[in-house]
């Protein structure tokens, strides 16, 4: 059985179809990512698997519930990493968490004793007794990554985990995200960084304008759409660029142009860095291709608000 | 929804009290008892006892309610409004088993507990003063608690339409503020023009006013029935309406 499975999922807002026909399953175990630029839908379909808000039509089987009409039950084994952080400003490290076992019918006892375990796990041994106030953004996400596992859930919803993090502290929330992972745990992740996306989930699709454009794992992705290399060259002191492209396209089999910066999509690169070492005024960077040229192959360039 | 699945939402919210009681303690008490005190005998000095009672004793009872209502009315508004929109609580909480009926309950039952500590530090007070000598006087705390869930409920209400804090002003001064006016908290409304009157005593603080005043002096109240049945429907009626429109609100 899936851990969740939607099938043919539809939301409409005031007229426009934010979800527009959505399919996809999520393997128990797992880690599922749900890709797309903004407003593509993710945070709406999110909303939809946890029951929060009904779809027009489609259906959702969360952990075997049909959802919405059993989404309070399905709930009592999920945990939810939400995009902004609303932990409790009020209490401690400690509190929020005892304060947030007693929604899924725990007994004090219960959680308390769990605890520090969970505190241990967040990086966070130190500061049961500190006030939220006192934490950094990076301590904050991993107490509500704790506080998300307070009823030890079967799966677990992160809604753009590492948003906002440094690069010590999103390294810490993947290692810790890998770790549920191996215990077993079914993650579903949306995301905007592609690297995240890559390390961390087995199964991904990209949705578009409330629909799926792209299925796979990271490696099926990249196979599948996109040339395995890339060379972006930059325009710099007074190089030309628009000539050189216009000159060597060819040794390429994709070139796209963005501002300053032209990319060479590429099986065979040997020939165009002959070049490149011969132009002047050109600056190079060569390396594999990785989700985010397919991401920005599928979804396109230009900026979305 | 499971009949006490609200409990763990009231649990949190008394929590966050228990830990800034003492200041919440004495804004809540301070306010009413300087009115009440000052008003009471200062003007009470200048005026005719009312049904045999000195002013102040009079004025104690309308006290005890208006200011049951303005707890009950103030954590509806602002602090569920900070709950809600601001610290997004309730959100964080809809990603557990409980549903919005077992918050908005939760915020209910809390802000007429709240009421409930609000009017009856008033009614010690009342009492050590000696304004009141009536056993009768314990029966004024149920009636607390009637009066602060039907004000809880209606505030309630103008959370889930409420778009910032600056829209509470208005159900302020077109709401409590007039029926506070009109309701005999003040002095009786019987030198009010019988439609105004009439409006008053079928408003949901009138009820509270006509269940305590008379427990106060020692006197079970008339039509005590029909006050409780006028709060009770109250409550009913407005918490629905008030889940409904949240729902609208944060479910869309």
């Amino acid at each position: 059985m899936a851990a969740l499975s939607v099938s043919n999922l539809r939301k409409s807002y005031a007229g426009t179809e934010v979800v527009a026909g959505l399919s996809f399953a999520v393997e128990p175990g797992t880690c599922f990512g749900l890709l797309g630029p903004n407003g593509a839908g993710k945070t709406t379909t999110l909303r939809l698997c946890l029951g929060l808000t009904a779809p027009d039509s489609g259906e959702i089987s969360l952990n075997g519930h049909p959802i919405p009409d059993d989404a309070q039950q399905a709930r009592s084994r999920l945990g939810v990493v939400p995009q902004f952080d609303n932990l409790d400003p009020d209490f401690t490290a400690s509190e929020n968490l005892l304060v947030f076992g007693r929604y899924f019918g725990l007994r004090d006892a219960e959680i308390k004793a769990r605890i520090p375990q969970l505190l241990e796990f967040a990086g966070l041994s130190g500061k049961a007794e500190a006030r939220i106030s006192t934490l950094s953004g990076g301590m904050k996400r991993r107490l509500t990554l704790a506080r998300a596992l307070v009823n030890n859930p079967d799966i677990i919803f992160l809604d753009e985990p590492t948003t906002g993090l440094d690069p010590q502290a999103r390294h810490l929330i993947w290692d810790r995200l890998k770790q549920l992972k191996a215990a077993g745990k079914t993650l579903i992740l949306t995301t905007h960084f592609m690297d995240e996306a890559e390390r961390l989930c087995d199964q991904l699709i990209v949705i578009d304008r409330g629909s799926k454009i792209a299925e796979g794992s990271p490696r099926q992705m990249i196979a599948e759409h996109i040339e395995p290399q890339v060379i972006e060259v930059f325009d710099e002191a007074g190089g030309d660029l628009p000539a050189f492209v216009a000159a060597q396209s060819h040794l390429a089999e994709r070139v796209e142009t963005s501002g300053e910066t032209a990319f060479f999509y590429c099986r065979e690169p040997r020939e165009l860095l002959a070049r490149l070492a011969e132009a002047e005024g050109l600056r190079y960077v060569h390396r594999a291709s990785n989700l985010e040229d397919v991401f920005i192959k599928l979804t396109g360039r230009e900026l979305r608000d | 929804m499971k009949l006490f699945a609200w409990f763990p939402v009231w649990q949190r919210n008394f929590l966050v009290w228990r830990k800034l009681a003492l200041p919440s303690i004495l804004g809540n008490l301070a306010d009413p008892l300087i009115y009440m005190l000052g008003l009471g005998y200062g003007l009470g000095a200048l005026l005719p006892t009312l049904d045999g009672q000195p002013y102040v004793a009079f004025l104690a009872a309308g006290t005890v309610c208006a200011s049951t209502m303005n707890a009950a009315t103030f954590e509806a508004l602002y602090s569920a409004f900070s709950r809600m929109h601001v610290q997004k609580t309730w959100e964080a909480i809809l990603n557990t088993p409980l549903g919005l009926s077992d918050v908005v309950a939760g915020e209910l039952f809390w802000a007429a507990t709240k009421s409930l500590f609000s009017g009856a530090a008033i009614l010690v007070v009342i009492s050590v003063l000696g304004l009141t000598h009536s056993p009768l006087a314990f029966w004024v705390l149920p009636a607390i608690v009637l009066t602060g869930l039907a004000f809880a409920a209606l505030g309630l209400i103008w959370n889930a339409l409420a778009p910032s804090y600056d829209f509470f002003m208005y159900y302020f001064t077109l709401f409590i503020t007039p029926m506070t006016l009109i309701s005999g908290v003040f002095f009786p409304t019987d030198n009010l023009p019988g439609w105004l009157a009439a409006i008053g005593a079928c408003l949901p603080l009138a009820q509270g006013v006509a269940l305590v005043r008379p427990l106060l002096a020692g006197q079970i109240p008339a039509d005590a029935l029909l006050h409780i049945a006028v709060l009770l429907l109250t409550t009913v009626i407005a918490f629905r309406i008030a889940l409904h429109l949240t729902q609208r609100r944060l479910l869309k």
